[in-house]
């Protein structure tokens, strides 16, 4: 515990804290990140109606507007979609769902990357040269083409029902392929950089295996620039899920996510019931700001030229 | 070149060569008809280390000196030539190269990138250590690391700490420590003291010379300072554009300098004593090592050359305690 | 005797930090000559580069000159506004770096960068700016300025490059040349070469040298008078010879003992070392900066900073030499 303690105390008195305690915008950011992560992750806990029950839901209640207008009710904070949903309730289980997908394809994303950027850059020559080609002929495509690509290419691979299982699988693999190329990028410089350093030298003379190199020497002197752009990548990945979604070859209609709740309430926005697109949107806008602010903070944190 | 029969060499190489291909990319050559480009950085490099001996390597920037260490420990592979360790050929199919390799180590030049910044003292120390698997136990290695760290004049409990709360000269000692975990016979040691100011110089100077008279340690210590060389080597090898001009014992070296090269090297070193002795002036630069000229390299800068120079490349001719690679020594012109 | 050149009184940099303000260069002062040769040695952290930074007005922020004056050809430049300062520096100092590859644009031939520092510090047309730039090229051993002068820093070896660089200090005429360490990046021939080049044009040009290096060989082969730096204040100031040969400050013996020299000492003697390392900036010891690694230190030197005090021909920051009880 003391240990702990003791961590924590010089955490706090680290540069990274002294310069995240200065800055009003980003405090409020890791405010709202956690705000966001917390109702998601708690959802079935802390939501005030479970709105995928369908034995709870009263259909009567549909369309109910926001709490605060002439018509609302205190029951639906927010007001309830067309199913008589509470959308607060489905913003935070749509919450978890971006953000499982978001973070389960950055992590995908982001050792897929590192791996191949630590390869190439390591033993260079045909690998390198193939790799990075792949890379540049990935990069000419946008990110949600392929994404799409790789969504489309399951769903006609798989059978219809197991395709509605594993949607959320296909997901993060989509997102995940199309997002690997920046790492490994960034990581494939480092690693050509800490090659030629001396203590990687000294490794080799020591006679360790190249792969122990990669991983105990090169490994833990690349991830620095790793960590700024997974925390970015949350961000667009959160996004190109919700694009995917709202596009409606994301996750199916039984696990809504954020961009599928946009999508559902999209059908309602001319007609007046402008609660119901408008609120999951908001709720995108700040989850993904936050994180973008973040990310920022902590580009310019870890970096040593501006300190 | 016959050697002392009773001190058998530890370390012998036999014409090394070693080439760089800095040819352009594929499809620019293919594009431009630029030809493949060889940098020949070790060439034709002959010379041993005798056990418990100091050679040293001496020469400026691209002669070669640092390759032939790397060569020796195994960073680059050989491209010509042959090197052999306590009799063994290190390349042949039947030796055990990894054995012999053990018995081998390396000091860097900078102190700066030869730790890794994310490693404790202790890991980086014992990290030969465990891959020699050299300890029984993690108590013996902890012991064995701090009684290194104490040799080379460091805190027991400096392991606890990171690289970067080092200066310069305790890294260099770090480094040292690092080399000795694994208890080897031999040490090539590359500029170790040139990132170093000069006070922490003499202290690991020191450090080293104390070292290999406890431990029975042979050096192979690569220099562009010909001062500090005069200090710590027994022997003294000098190299340029990856040749071997003159190989001989360190007094007599200093003391009467055959090659040109060596000569202009002597009197290019800053006079500390200011004795006001009067030098013949340094002339021209050291040529493009992808095109070397023909004959003897140091022809274009030699005030002694003639026809044959530029034609006839010259050998190192001599004892290993005095050997020199000139046609003007050898015509007896100089 | 004559007005000093350059009179530097005093000088302290500061640089404030998180953790507090560390003090860089601690009340150093001297003077040069016109057309003398000052060396400035020190080991890393002694303080040696900024003080030559501060000198021409090239410190980084957040360093800054806290307090004492420098004074060129008696007027003050310390606190002149940056554009002011702009136009001493280039026409009066002229200043020469440690790394020519860096030193140079490499996106521009060295005739230009040559012609354009002559057009911007001296009145004169382009035609005859070219013609000075030839003639610098030829004095500072460019083989063919003809030819050279239209090629890019590229290539030029490093020996070469760093020639230019000496043209390009020289070009505006100044009175005053500061050179921060400006043979540590050349192998050994080449450092020769450039020493003597130094020389003969401080020589040729009647302009004075600032020689910041931590190689006490080029020192003794350059400089007229030499100061030794211990951080960040001046141990030991005097004519070359008197300081090499017959060093007063502690730390001066020490370090010419440590320097390795060739003949005069028996193969595998050990090197007079001198115990433990420069004290970094914020862990500064009481009195004598210098006094834990001392040899001939006693009560007075842990308790009171000693001043330079005036011993024969030199000054020596040492309470050795200070009348009175010991």
């Amino acid at each position: 515990m003391a240990a702990v303690a003791g961590w924590l105390r010089r955490a706090w008195a680290h540069d990274l804290a002294w310069s995240f305690r200065r800055s009003p915008v980003t405090i409020l950011a890791a405010f709202l990140t956690l705000v966001c992560i917390g109702g998601a992750l708690f959802a079935p806990w802390v939501a005030p109606h479970s709105p995928f029950d369908s034995a709870t839901l009263n259909l009567s209640d549909g369309f109910t507007p926001p709490a605060w207008t002439a018509k609302g009710s205190g029951k639906y904070l927010l007001g309830t979609d067309d199913q008589g949903r509470d959308v607060l309730s489905t913003i935070m289980y749509g919450a978890r769902i971006s953000l499982g997908v978001g973070l389960a394809a950055v992590l995908f994303s982001a050792v897929l990357g590192v791996s191949l950027g630590l390869l190439s850059g390591y033993l260079g020559g045909r690998l390198d040269a193939f790799i990075m080609r792949v890379a540049d002929i990935q990069l000419s495509f946008p990110a949600i083409l392929i994404a799409l690509l790789i969504d489309g290419m399951t769903r006609i691979a798989l059978p219809r029902d197991m395709h509605d299982q594993l949607a959320v699988y296909v997901l993060v693999l989509a997102i995940g392929v199309s997002g690997w190329v920046q790492y490994a990028r960034t990581v494939r410089g480092s690693t050509l950089v800490e090659k030629n350093k001396e203590y990687v030298q000294a490794a080799r003379v020591i006679g360790r295996h190249p792969l122990a190199i990669l991983l105990h020497h090169v490994l833990p002197n690349v991830m620095g620039p790793v960590l700024v752009i997974g925390t970015i990548h949350i961000a667009t990945a959160i996004i190109t899920e919700a694009t995917l979604s709202f596009l409606g070859v994301g996750v199916p209609p039984t696990q809504p996510s954020l961009g599928t709740l946009i999508r559902i309430g999209n059908d309602y926005l001319f007609s007046g019931e402008w609660w119901i697109t408008v609120f999951p949107g908001l709720a995108l806008i700040v989850l993904v700001l936050s994180v973008n602010l973040l990310g920022d903070w902590l580009r310019d944190a870890l970096n040593p030229k501006l300190r | 070149m016959p050697t002392d029969p009773a001190n058998r060499a530890l370390v012998q190489l036999l014409d090394v060569g070693r080439d760089f291909d800095v040819s352009r990319p594929w499809l620019n050559r293919v594009l431009e008809g630029a030809p493949r480009q060889l940098l020949r950085a070790v060439d034709g490099v002959s010379f041993e280390v005798n056990r418990g001996e100091t050679l040293a390597l001496v020469g400026e920037s691209g002669c070669g000196k640092s390759t032939v260490a790397r060569l020796i420990v195994g960073l680059y592979a050989l491209s010509r030539g042959r090197i052999e360790f306590d009799g063994l050929d290190l390349a042949a199919p039947g030796t055990d190269a990894a054995a012999l390799r053990r018995r081998m180590q390396m000091i860097f030049q900078d102190p700066y990138a030869s730790l890794n910044p994310r490693w404790r003292v202790r890991d980086i120390v014992a990290e030969p250590i465990r891959v020699l698997r050299l300890a029984a136990t993690p108590q013996a290695e902890r012991e064995r690391v701090t009684e290194l760290l104490r040799q080379v004049g460091l805190a027991g409990d400096d392991g606890e700490k990171y690289p970067h709360e080092f200066s310069g000269g305790q890294r260099q000692r770090i480094s040292i420590a690092r080399a000795l975990s694994g208890n080897p016979e031999f040490l090539a040691c590359d500029e170790p003291t040139s990132a170093l100011d000069v006070s922490v110089q003499a202290q690991i100077l020191n450090l080293m010379s104390e070292l290999q008279e406890r431990l029975g340690l042979t050096y192979l210590f690569i220099s562009h300072n010909l001062a500090v060389v005069s200090h710590i080597a027994d022997r003294v090898g000098v190299m340029y554009l990856g040749r071997v001009v003159e190989l001989a014992e360190a007094e007599r070296l200093f003391a009467a300098p055959r090659h040109p090269y060596t000569r202009m090297l002597m009197d290019a070193i800053p006079d500390l004593e200011m004795s006001g002795k009067s030098r013949t002036p340094v002339a021209g630069e050291v040529p493009n090592p992808l095109a070397p000229p023909a004959g003897c390299a140091f022809h274009p800068r030699c005030p002694h050359a003639n026809a044959r120079c530029r034609a006839e490349r010259p050998v190192l001719a001599g004892p290993a305690t005095a050997a020199v690679a000139c046609h003007a020594v050898e015509e007896g012109r100089l | 005797m004559n007005a000093p050149l350059l009179e530097v009184k005093d000088l302290r940099v500061e640089f404030p930090t998180r953790r507090g303000t560390l003090l860089a260069v601690d009340d150093v002062s001297f003077c040069i000559a016109p057309g003398e040769i000052l060396g400035v040695v020190g080991e890393s952290g002694a303080g040696k580069s900024l003080t030559g930074m501060a000198i021409i007005g090239l410190l980084e922020p957040p360093g800054r000159i806290a307090a004492g004056e420098i004074r060129l050809e008696g007027e003050r430049i310390d606190n002149l506004p940056p554009e002011r300062m702009r136009r001493i520096r280039g026409r009066r100092i002229g200043a020469i770096f440690q790394d020519p590859l860096t030193s140079l644009n490499p996106l521009y031939t060295i005739g230009d960068q040559l012609v354009e520092t002559i057009l911007t510090h001296l009145d004169v047309g382009r035609d005859e700016a070219r013609s000075r730039a030839l003639q610098l090229l030829a004095e500072v051993g460019i083989p063919a300025p003809e030819a050279r002068i239209g090629h890019y820093p590229h290539q030029f070896s490093g020996g070469m490059r760093q020639r230019v660089v000496i043209a390009l200090a020289l070009c505006a005429e100044p009175r005053l040349i500061v050179a921060d360490e400006p043979t540590t990046a050349l192998d050994v021939s080449i450092q020769a070469q450039i020493i003597a080049l130094l020389k003969r044009l401080a020589r040729d040009h009647g302009t004075a040298v600032m020689l910041i290096t931590h190689d006490m060989g080029v020192i003794a082969e350059t400089a007229d008078r030499v100061a030794v730096l211990y951080a960040g204040r001046l141990a030991e100031l005097g004519p070359v010879r008197e300081v090499i040969h017959q060093p007063r400050h502690p730390y001066t013996s020490g370090l010419m003992g440590s320097i390795p020299k060739i003949g005069s000492v028996k193969r595998h003697s050990r090197l007079v070392q001198i115990d433990g390392a420069m004290p970094r900036l914020n862990a500064i010891p009481a009195g004598c900066a210098f006094n834990p690694r001392c040899p001939k230190r006693f009560e007075r030197c842990t308790a009171e900073r000693p001043e330079p005090l005036q011993v024969g021909n030199a000054l020596a920051s040492c309470w050795l030499y200070a009348d009175g009880p010991r």
